[in-house]
């Protein structure tokens, strides 16, 4: 599975005098099993660029290849890449209509035409990669909490049994166990099942962790993409844009200035402790 | 990408027009709808249009516009026509279509309501051309006022004109966000026969009357905590004040509907 | 008329706040548990915890949304279950909600900010004095002609605040009033407040679970199943770490190292809240 974005450019109201240009040539490629993150403000284009991945809007100018295939082309069936690409939006769980949380799931596979014992199949999957037990599956989407109802509506895209997993800022809105949680499953899901996943957010700290790419978009244009410690090295460009570093980073920075020796793209606090317990000890002789 | 969508058919201007009280304006609306039911010669059309004609130019706002708000009715209008031309009895006839027998009454009869229509909605157009909806809404509420006494909740109409032109742009946002998110799960809004379309609508209407009244709820409990106790004791920030251009074109209106009726009884 | 006393009053005490909703006299069921706490004029404070900890609930116990089902809550004094002064209550104490859009009631930005001020029945003149007072302090003066559609959800808070400020409260209770914003939003509305806390003297109190904008606070209150779990200066509270992963709770980073390493034998502070201070101990 492979994702190619070429070229690519969105305009908005063309014509008009509220025109907006979105994206600005976007280039970039993912290959099976990454795990990408694509972080930056709000109006970067982020939510723009990953509505075009699952065919919701069209590229004024450019072409998107999903797998080889040319999505952008004229005679596509828009349905066909919604199989193959799932999206998560931001604050899922307020797109939940269904009388029972099993009929919310069965939404998307439904919509594929499939038959019972297939829908049953996959909702039942569904459920237990998000964690949500089967007892729940005649209750009301709307009978149980806020964090069980954004893993109905992850669910409810997993069913699809997608290949390439978009998520929007999954983590808004919750408490900092929430936020863990929710993260260590995509990591799950991706290990386990999809072959492509793509976090948008604007929490440098939560990306780090997880992405073995990342893409940081600014006025419709991507301004840097590598890996996550090659970002973090970036500071000066990073801070131009509005978005920080992890503290963590910030700290390694200040001490190698000071010439103590530690890396500068340190990620996590474990990391940090490392370094520097063997420069204390270097310096105390313990 | 909503976020430029202005409600209704407002179009913002600072003419003498735009500037008017929007009470006065109310009610002259009403005057002016009301002398379209004392025409009984098509002669007194003519002063309409010159009305009409006086508005649109002190106005600047382009004829187009107003002829754009009878897009809308042409059906209606047709229907009218049609209806009147076919079955007026009485008359000389004109010529027949097959069955159907064209008169002079008839002509004359459609001739007559279709003008009505039209100016009609030409009058209304221009009141919502020229005046913003949330003007609109405290001309509303101003007249209503005295009718309290009597039981008209005048002041919740109002709020609840508010709160409704305050949230149309986010909700029509979030109907969008709403759409995507099921077509992204493979929903179609757009195939079908009219009974099928209709029941594609469910995944769409539910999750967005629920949020409508969770926004309600929340919001409800923030005017609370923002002392909100309905209409009693309740001061605007926002004062009305009826200028001397208010005057004047109170005047100019009750002179139009003079020169009306004279045009319907003066014998000539 | 309001005497402006000099020595530091309570702005706010609650004395054994129990709550729980109209549910049966369990346990299980109160939401707030014998909350005993008492906030001084001119404060800036935290409260944190994690979503189901009882921390909104107690918000609008501040601003008398909610009345005590044991115990008493006094606004400046005044009794939260005395009717009489409700009104009173909701002015002098402002609260300001986690979603942006819902709570602007008007179709035009200043027409919201004068929303409150109408409802206290105020002159018209003075309404505009105040409606223009309040949006330049929060730095919104020239959006007062658009429609609140068009602003970013930092904006739309901080036209919260000027609403709220319009009332001339001595108190805002902020009840997570980030957690739906971007960085730049979150960054807006904390500077915000932080301005109207040093300049204009209001009593700030910020629920939130986000440590970084509690770090600044004078007090910090951590809240763990409708119970006061830990209470005292960022530096105080922050420094226990463990307890507050156990919560579910995060701590800054450098804290968090800094517990690291006094596990590892070193003598480090543990009560380090920022890069600078760790800077500084480790290159001694």
């Amino acid at each position: 599975m492979s994702i190619k974005v070429e070229n690519v450019s969105y305009i908005y109201n063309e014509g008009t005098p509220f025109e907006t240009h979105a994206l600005k040539n976007i280039n970039f490629s993912i290959n099976d099993k990454e795990f990408v993150g694509i972080i930056g403000h709000t109006g970067s284009g982020k939510s723009t660029l990953i509505q075009q991945l699952n065919g919701l809007l069209k590229p004024t100018s450019g072409d998107i290849y999903i797998n080889g295939k040319k999505i952008t082309d004229k005679n596509i069936n828009l349905r066909d890449i919604r199989k193959e690409v799932g999206l998560v939006f931001q604050y899922p769980e307020y797109q939940l209509f269904e009388e029972t949380i099993f009929k919310d799931i069965a939404f998307g596979p439904t919509n594929l035409n499939l038959d019972q014992e297939d829908i049953k199949e996959r909702v039942y999957e569904a459920m237990d990669i998000v964690g949500l037990s089967r007892d729940l599956e005649d209750k009301s989407p709307f009978e149980v909490s806020g964090g069980q109802r954004r893993r109905i509506a992850i669910a409810g895209v997993l069913s699809m049994r997608p290949k390439v997993l978009i998520l929007d800022e999954p983590t808004a809105g919750l408490d900092p166990r929430g936020r863990d949680e929710i993260l260590m499953r995509i990591k799950k899901i991706h290990e386990k099942y999809t072959m492509i996943t793509i976090l948008v957010s604007h929490s440098m700290e939560d990306i780090a962790k997880y992405a073995d790419k990342i893409i940081v978009m600014n006025n419709g244009e991507i301004a840097v993409s590598g890996t996550p410690r090659e970002i973090f090295r970036q500071v000066d460009l990073l801070e131009s844009i509005g978005l920080g570093i992890p503290q963590i980073t910030y700290l390694a920075r200040q001490l190698k200035n000071k010439g103590i020796e530690i890396p500068e793209d340190v990620l996590t606090v474990e990391e940090a402790k490392e370094y520097i317990a063997r420069y204390l000890r270097g310096v105390h002789n313990v | 990408m909503f976020k430029n969508i202005s409600i209704g058919q407002y179009i913002p201007g600072n003419s003498a027009v735009h500037n008017l009280d929007p009470r006065i304006k109310i009610i002259i609306t009403f005057i002016f709808i009301a002398s379209l039911f004392i025409i009984t010669r098509f002669t007194g059309y003519i002063f309409i249009l010159a009305y009409i004609y006086i508005v649109v130019q002190i106005s600047k706002v382009p004829f187009s516009y107003v002829l754009k708000g009878l897009k809308p009715i042409i059906i209606i209008l047709l229907l009218t026509v049609g209806l009147n031309m076919f079955f007026t009895p009485g008359g000389i006839t004109i010529f027949m279509l097959g069955p159907l027998k064209v008169t002079t009454s008839g002509l004359r009869l459609a001739g007559f309501m279709a003008l009505r229509l039209i100016f009609l909605i030409i009058g209304t157009s221009l009141l919502t051309l020229t005046t913003s909806p949330i003007s609109l809404t405290d001309g509303i509420e101003h007249l209503l006022n005295p009718f309290k006494k009597i039981g008209i909740p005048a002041h919740e109409l109002a709020m609840m004109m508010t709160i409704a032109l305050r949230f149309i742009p986010t909700l029509i946002e979030e109907t969008d966000k709403i759409m995507k998110a099921q077509m992204a799960r493979g929903a179609d809004f757009e195939s079908g026969n009219l009974i099928k379309r209709a029941k594609n609508l469910i995944p769409l209407l539910v999750p967005l009357f629920i949020s409508a009244f969770r926004r309600a709820d929340e919001l409800a409990i923030a005017m609370e905590s923002r002392c909100y106790k309905g209409g009693e004791n309740r001061t605007r920030m926002k004062q009305l004040h009826i200028e001397n251009r208010d005057y004047i074109a109170l005047v100019i209106t009750i002179f139009m509907v003079a020169v009306l009726v004279w045009n319907r009884f003066w014998k000539w | 008329m309001v005497k402006k006393v000099a020595v530091l009053e309570n702005i706010i005490k609650t004395e054994e706040l129990s709550f729980r909703y109209f549910t049966e006299e369990k346990k299980e069921n109160y939401i707030l548990k014998n909350i005993n706490i008492e906030f001084k004029k001119g404060q800036f404070i935290a409260i944190i915890g994690h979503n189901g900890s009882g921390k909104s609930t107690l918000a609008k116990q501040f601003n008398a949304l909610l009345q005590p089902t044991k115990g008493k809550v006094y606004i400046k004094g005044m009794d939260t279950k005395d009717k009489e002064h409700l009104w009173d209550i909701r002015q002098t104490a402002g609260l300001i909600f986690q979603n942006p859009d819902n709570q602007i009631v008007a179709a035009i930005v200043e027409e919201d900010v004068a929303f409150g001020p109408e409802n206290l029945g105020i002159d018209p003149d003075e309404i505009r004095k105040r409606v223009d007072f309040a949006l330049e302090s929060v730095g919104m003066i020239k959006y007062k002609d658009l429609a609140p559609h068009m602003l970013s959800g930092g904006q739309k808070q901080r036209i919260a605040i000027a609403g709220v400020i319009a009332m001339k409260p001595e108190c805002i209770i902020l009840d997570e009033p980030t957690a739906m914003l971007d960085p730049l939003g979150r960054k807006e509305v904390i500077d915000t407040i932080t301005k109207l806390n040093k300049e204009e003297g209001i009593t700030i109190i910020l629920i939130t679970h986000f440590m970084s904008e509690a770090v600044n606070a004078d007090r910090v209150i951590v809240m763990d199943e409708g119970e006061v779990v830990l209470d005292g200066t960022p530096k105080e509270v922050f420094k226990e770490v463990e307890k507050l992963k156990n919560m579910g709770l995060d701590v800054p980073q450098v804290t968090e190292l800094a517990y690291m390493l006094n596990q590892e034998g070193f003598l480090i502070p543990t009560d380090i809240l920022t890069v600078d201070e760790m800077v500084r101990y480790i290159c001694q």
